[in-house]
């Protein structure tokens, strides 16, 4: 698991500040806050439009369009099954299903402890030793019912 | 005595469990009191045979795989006595399915340190850029041309005419982007020339840059590829520090420097209009063409946008490899192609081969069938908005037009297998389902045509009203091929249409009126 700061507003201004300088600077920025915050936090995203001279739509725009910007954090380990059409072939349909049961979530939650998010992702490149998986940034290949138990319940830990 | 081995850092690799490898290959020769130099390459590829390690004896490597924890200690005791090993491969190169291939790209991926520029240049890096610094323009633009390299992210496009159009661009600033998202399920070219191979990527942007006039380039790479990235951003300091990228590329007079960005989790910015669109900092929202991004690209500046393996391929074509490289392939399909054999597929990896092998060698004596030991249903040519092909079309040759005219693609060359449990509604529904959740919503057909898509093909699952659901399906599939913006909205039906034309079966009981018609 990763450790991440709690939002404070100056060392948010400090981040921005450092990436303002970029051609195209907002997905990098974005990008920035997370990787400190662990999400991007609200407040962040007025103060990314006024360094950067874009209104708070776009800003906000911009953030809601991609899959990875998270509005609030997530649970401590992220788990990322792969559901795309090689992993399907594979098998991966039976294993998703198996993860969501032991986790008692559907895909795209988080267990109510906060433990364990579970996450759809779409193709790792990792097709040639599907079905696979990324757990904390972590890749898993070759996924069977007995390494998918374990992937669980290392997350669950 | 001394070991040398070779252990993939490639994410597949990795994924099972080359770096425990690793350290179990330390482990196991300080226990035998031996000294181990342990060098992290690229994947060759083979990838139902990672992790595959290879060890230095004498001129040759020779390899062992696929290599579990507990096989660790009996596999270097074999080594060390040059005994037999039941894991034992022989000499790498001479492995029948590498031996086949023809790696014209992927020359060096699997073989060198990825990390290690002067290990680049000992295997013939860097030759194209120096040969592209004594050329004009012209001659670049002429050998690129004269290769008949086409644009390998799939749409096909003569790369020598999209470049030539850039340089007769007169303009301040112009830009050379890699298009690294490499979002189609069933392919992992990219990410694995990136991880394996960079600098044959940096060099190919880098004679891209020379050619046209653009001082900068960007590698736009997605946010699922952490390994890839991380091995780009390596390879771009040290051809930095190396004098290849900067003020003075190779001590000329041209500048040329490269950034790695990060995409975010949206499929469809690897449509490159897209893609220049993320990069500039907004939503990936398509733009209508024209202007063309060869005219009006990043920032609105003439821009070379191609995608990772068609740069990967230039070194080779500059290093006075034009005609070589035309001289392989069929019809207007020339050079090599690097395949890649995916899902449930018994010898899954990457193959590189001229264009022209049918599709059925490819499945059948390449890839050896399903590893699942059941027969071979379908298999998916192109990506998520390839069509589905079933065994009677396995005649059709790997290359653009053959595709094309059985409404088929070729895409990124990814090819993913399915056995016979595959049932093909549920496929034809999550293609539609994957361009709803991944649709950028500027265009009405994509937008809201996937969503009713997915609807229909539900109720003909359902048995509900079947035959006038199909109707209805087949028209909306029109309006999108002919009525969305980009690939995604247009290219869905394929991979919908294919599964119903060849799997009508799936799609519950055929309806007299339809059969008719067809």
């Amino acid at each position: 698991m990763t450790v991440y700061e709690t939002w404070d507003a100056e060392r948010g201004a400090e981040i921005i500040a450092g990436h303002a300088q970029v051609e195209g600077a907002t997905l990098v920025i974005l990008h920035a806050i997370q990787k400190t915050f662990g999400h991007v936090p609200e407040p962040a995203i007025p103060m990314i439009a006024s360094t950067l001279n874009l209104s708070r739509a776009e800003v906000h725009g911009v953030f809601t369009f991609y899959h990875d910007f998270r509005r609030k954090p997530a649970g401590r380990h992220v788990l990322k099954l792969c559901r795309a059409e090689a992993c399907q072939a594979a098998g991966g349909d039976v294993l998703a299903a198996r993860a969501e049961a032991r986790l008692g979530i559907a895909l795209g939650n988080t267990t109510p402890d906060e433990r364990v998010t579970l996450e759809p992702i779409y193709c790792l490149g990792l097709c040639a030793t599907a079905p696979s998986a990324m757990l904390d940034g972590r890749v898993v290949g070759r996924l069977d019912e007995a390494r998918i138990d374990a992937l669980v319940a290392e997350a669950q830990r | 005595m001394s070991l040398r081995v070779f252990v993939p850092r490639d994410a597949a690799a990795v994924a099972v469990g080359a770096d425990d490898i690793a350290s179990k290959l330390e482990q196991a020769a300080a226990r035998r009191g031996i000294a181990i130099d342990i060098v992290r390459t690229g994947s060759r590829g083979l990838y139902w045979l990672e992790p595959m390690i290879e060890v230095a004896t004498g001129q040759v490597r020779v390899a062992f795989g696929p290599v579990s924890e507990r096989d660790v200690a009996s596999v270097i005791d074999a080594i060390l006595a040059g005994g037999p090993h039941a894991l034992r491969l022989g000499i790498a190169e001479e492995i029948p399915w590498l031996k086949r291939q023809t790696r014209l790209t992927f020359a060096r991926c699997g073989l060198v340190d990825p990390r290690s520029l002067a290990d680049y240049g000992t295997h013939g890096g860097y030759k194209g850029l120096e040969r592209a610094l004594a050329l004009t323009s012209d001659d670049i633009l002429a050998d690129v041309t004269a290769s008949g390299l086409r644009g390998r992210g799939g749409a096909g496009f003569p790369t020598g005419i999209k470049w030539k159009t850039v340089a007769q661009t007169v303009t301040d600033r112009k830009y050379v982007v890699c298009n690294a998202d490499e979002g189609d399920s069933g392919t992992f070219a990219d990410r694995m020339i990136m991880e394996g191979d960079p600098f044959v990527v940096i060099e190919g942007m880098t004679i891209a840059g020379v050619a046209v006039g653009a001082t900068k380039g960007y590698i736009y790479i997605r946010s699922e590829y952490p390994h890839a990235v991380e091995a780009m951003n390596a390879a771009i300091a040290a051809a930095r520090r190396a004098g290849f990228l900067g003020s003075r590329v190779g001590g000329s007079s041209h500048g040329f420097d490269l950034e790695v960005r990060v995409g975010a989790g949206a499929y469809v910015c690897g449509e490159e209009t897209s893609l220049l669109e993320s990069l500039e900092g907004r939503r990936g929202i398509v733009r209508a063409k024209p202007p063309l991004p060869a005219h009006k690209g990043l920032f609105g500046k003439p821009t070379v946008i191609n995608n990772v393996l068609s740069f990967a391929a230039i070194p080779f074509i500059l290093a006075g490899g034009a005609k070589a490289y035309a001289d392989f392939g069929m019809g207007r399909s020339r050079g090599t192609m690097p395949i890649q054999l995916a899902g449930n597929v018994k010898y899954g990896g990457l193959f590189e081969t001229a264009f022209g092998m049918t599709l059925g060698e490819l499945v059948d004596d390449v890839g050896g069938g399903t590893f699942t030991g059941r027969d071979v249903r379908a298999v998916q040519v192109g990506g998520p908005l390839g069509a589905y092909f079933p065994r009677a079309l396995f005649d059709t040759p790997f290359d653009y037009e053959a595709f094309a005219a059985r409404d088929g693609l070729i895409g990124h060359g990814g090819i993913v297998v399915f056995d016979d449990t595959v049932d093909m509604s549920k496929q034809a529904r999550f293609a539609m389902e994957f361009c709803a959740i991944e649709s950028c919503g500027k265009c009405t057909p994509c937008r809201i045509g996937s969503t009713r898509g997915a609807e229909t093909i539900d109720k003909i699952r359902a048995g509900e009203r079947v035959s006038e659901n199909i109707a209805v399906m087949e028209d909306l599939c029109n309006t999108m091929k002919f009525g969305s913006l980009c690939a995604l909205g247009g290219f869905t039906p394929y991979p919908v249409m294919s599964a119903l034309k060849h799997f009508r079966e799936d799609f519950g009981p055929a309806p007299t009126r339809l059969q008719a018609a067809e």
